[in-house]
C-alpha cells in the first residue's frame, strides 16, 4: 500500500467539528420541517443560529483550504471515481455555503426576525417580497435534499475507501496520531 | 478462494462482498433515519402538511390566502406604553413611549369570501415594530378561551367539522364523537358561547388566549396573557338584519370608523398565579387575577390586503422580543408551525390568488362614507 498523506490538522479539526454539525442541521431541518409539536420551537431556535455558526466556520475552511490544500488522491484511483471525488466535493462546499445564505436570505424576503439568541439577531439581506421567499423557500427545501444525498454519497465513498479500497483515503481524515 | 484485486488493497472476494454489504447497510440506515424524521414513514403523526390538508378538506382551496382567517383587512397605527408593564418584562415596546404597529382584522375560518355574522370569531393580530429591530407578533381572538387545547385536538375539530363529500355538509355524528372525546371543548364552547358579542370589531375585546411569560430585568419570570380592551363604548349586536346586503358589513363599519376616527384599545396584561393554567388554552383565569394597564393601540388607517401591509406578514405568536418567552402551551409551537407552512403556501400561490373580498375600492369608498 503506498503512503497516503494524511489531512493538515486543522483541516481534520474543521471537518470533525462540522461534520456533526452538518448532520444534525439536516435532521432538525426535515424535523421542523414536519412537525407542529412543541419541539417545533426548540429544532427552529437551534436552526438558526446553527446555519449561521456554519456558514462562518465555512468560510474558514475555505480559507483554510486555500492555505492548507488536501493531499493528491491517490495515482491508482480510477478517473471515474477521482471526477466523482472532485465533484462532490465541490457541491458540498457549495452547498455548506449557500445553504445558509439561502436561509437567512428567505427569512429576510419574509421579514421574519433572524434570532440568533436572545435579542442578537441578524439584519435581513433581502427585501420584504413573498414570491421572492416563495422560491428561496422551495430553493431551501431542494438544496437540503441534495446536501443530504451528496452527504450519504461522501459518506458511503469514504466508507468504501476505507473498507474496500484501502488505498489510504479513509485514513487521511481519520487517523488522530 | 482466488484473490479478487480491487484497487490499490488486496482483498477477497467474500471480504468485499461484506464491506460493500456493511455500507449498503449504514447508508440505509441513514436515509431511513433522515425519512422517518421527515415524516414519511409515520402516517399518523401531524406535520405541517397533514395539519394544511385538514384545512383544504374543510374550506376548501383558496389560492393565495390564508389558511385560517382568510378574509381580513389591513390596518396601521401605534402603540402607546404607558411603562407600566416595564417592571414585569424589559421588552424595549413596554417602556414609555411609542412605536408603529401593522395589524390585520379578520374572521376565524379559511373561507376568505364568507359573509360576515355577528358569531363569527372575529380577531385582531399587531405587529408592533421595537426600535433596535427587535418585534412582537401576536394574535387575539374576540373568544375568552380557546375551543381546544392541543394541536391534535385542533386537527380532529377541523376534521369533525369538515363537510361529508357525500351530502357537502359536515356530519352531525363525527362533531358529536370529537366532542365526546374532548370534554375540554365542551367546556370552552360553553364559555364562548355565552360570550357577549358586540357590533362591530371596533368595540370587541380581543384575548391572547395563550399564555406567554414576561421577563423583567433580572431574569425573573411571570406567567403572562393579554387583551386588547376597547376605548369605545360597549354596544351589543344589534342582530337587525340591515347589514344583510352587506356581506363586508363587519369590515366596512370598521373603515367608516377608523375613517372617522382613530380607534383604540388598551392592552392590558393579566398576570398568572403559580397554578393558573399556561399550558391549557380552553382553561380561563380566575377573574380576580391582578392587571395592568400597559398602553394604548390606536389605529387610524385601514387599507385592503391588496397592497396592504400586512399581507405580507406571518402573525407567528412565537415572533417575541427579548422579555416576553413562550409558556408551555402546545398551541404556541403548534400556531407558529402550521402558520408557517400557511404563509409559504400562500406565498407560493401569489401570483394567482384574486382580489381578497374587502377590496382598495371598497376601502376607499367606506372610508369617505
Amino acid at each position: 500500500m503506498s503512503a497516503q498523506a494524511r489531512f493538515p490538522a486543522a483541516s481534520r479539526l474543521l471537518h470533525w467539528l462540522m461534520a456533526p454539525m452538518i448532520v444534525a442541521m439536516l435532521f432538525i431541518g426535515v424535523g421542523m420541517a414536519a412537525t407542529v409539536s412543541k419541539r417545533y420551537e426548540l429544532l427552529v431556535s437551534i436552526h438558526r443560529p446553527l446555519g449561521i455558526a456554519i456558514f462562518v466556520l465555512c468560510v474558514i475552511r475555505i480559507v483554510n483550504r486555500l492555505i492548507n490544500p488536501p493531499p493528491e488522491l491517490p495515482d491508482m484511483l480510477p478517473s471515474l471515481q477521482r471526477f466523482a471525488a472532485k465533484a462532490s466535493h465541490i457541491v458540498l462546499y457549495a452547498l455548506m455555503f449557500i445553504m445558509p445564505l439561502v436561509g437567512w436570505g428567505m427569512l429576510s424576503a419574509a421579514r421574519y426576525p433572524i434570532v440568533l439568541y436572545g435579542p442578537l439577531r441578524l439584519p435581513p439581506i433581502l427585501p420584504h417580497d413573498l414570491t421572492l421567499y416563495a422560491w428561496l423557500r422551495d430553493l431551501h427545501t431542494d438544496l437540503a435534499y441534495l446536501f443530504f444525498a451528496t452527504f450519504l454519497v461522501h459518506f458511503g465513498a469514504a466508507l468504501f475507501h476505507g473498507l474496500i479500497r484501502r488505498d489510504g483515503v479513509f485514513a487521511s481524515m481519520t487517523s488522530w496520531r | 478462494m482466488k484473490p479478487f484485486r480491487f484497487g490499490a488493497g488486496l482483498v477477497d472476494n467474500a471480504g468485499v462482498l461484506v464491506g460493500l454489504g456493511a455500507i449498503g447497510a449504514v447508508m440505509l440506515s441513514m436515509a431511513g433515519a433522515f425519512a422517518y424524521t421527515g415524516g414519511w414513514l409515520s402516517p399518523v403523526r401531524l406535520t405541517q402538511d397533514r395539519m394544511m390538508a385538514a384545512f383544504r378538506d374543510a374550506n376548501g382551496t383558496h389560492a393565495g390566502f390564508r389558511r385560517n382567517h382568510a378574509k381580513g383587512v389591513c390596518v396601521t397605527g401605534w402603540f402607546e406604553s404607558s411603562g407600566q408593564a416595564a417592571a414585569l418584562s424589559k421588552a424595549a415596546v413596554f417602556r414609555p413611549g411609542r412605536v408603529p404597529v401593522v395589524g390585520r382584522f379578520a374572521l376565524a375560518g379559511g373561507m376568505p369570501f364568507q359573509t360576515d355574522e355577528p358569531a363569527t370569531v372575529r380577531s385582531m393580530a399587531l405587529r408592533f415594530l421595537q426600535s433596535g429591530g427587535e418585534e412582537w407578533r401576536t394574535g387575539m381572538n374576540n373568544i375568552p378561551v380557546f375551543p381546544v387545547n392541543s394541536a391534535r385536538g385542533f386537527y380532529e375539530q377541523l376534521l369533525a367539522s369538515s363537510p361529508d363529500p357525500a351530502t357537502g355538509k359536515p356530519d352531525p355524528a363525527r362533531m358529536k364523537a370529537f366532542l365526546a372525546a374532548h370534554p375540554e371543548t365542551v367546556r370552552a364552547l360553553q364559555l364562548i358561547k355565552e360570550r357577549q358579542v358586540t357590533s362591530g370589531f371596533a368595540n370587541s375585546t380581543f384575548n391572547s388566549l395563550n399564555a406567554f411569560r414576561f421577563i423583567d430585568e433580572s431574569g425573573a419570570s411571570v406567567p403572562v396573557r393579554w387583551s386588547a380592551v376597547p376605548v369605545q363604548p360597549f354596544a351589543a349586536d344589534s342582530a337587525v338584519p340591515s347589514a344583510a346586503e352587506d356581506e363586508n358589513y363587519l369590515f366596512d363599519d370598521l373603515i367608516v370608523q377608523i375613517a372617522q376616527h382613530p380607534q383604540q384599545w388598551r392592552l392590558i396584561v393579566t398576570i398568572g398565579q403559580a397554578d393558573d393554567p399556561t399550558n391549557d388554552a380552553t382553561l380561563p383565569w380566575p377573574a380576580d387575577r391582578r392587571q395592568i394597564d400597559a398602553g394604548t393601540i390606536t389605529i387610524d388607517q385601514a387599507s385592503s390586503e391588496n397592497g396592504g401591509r400586512c399581507t405580507a406578514i406571518n402573525y407567528d405568536p412565537l415572533v417575541l422580543p427579548a422579555g416576553i418567552e413562550p409558556s408551555d402551551d402546545p398551541l404556541l409551537s403548534a400556531r407558529s408551525a402550521a402558520y408557517a407552512r400557511s404563509f409559504t403556501l400562500r406565498a407560493e400561490e401569489e401570483h394567482e390568488k384574486p382580489p381578497s373580498a374587502v377590496t382598495p375600492q371598497e376601502v376607499q369608498a367606506e372610508g369617505k362614507s
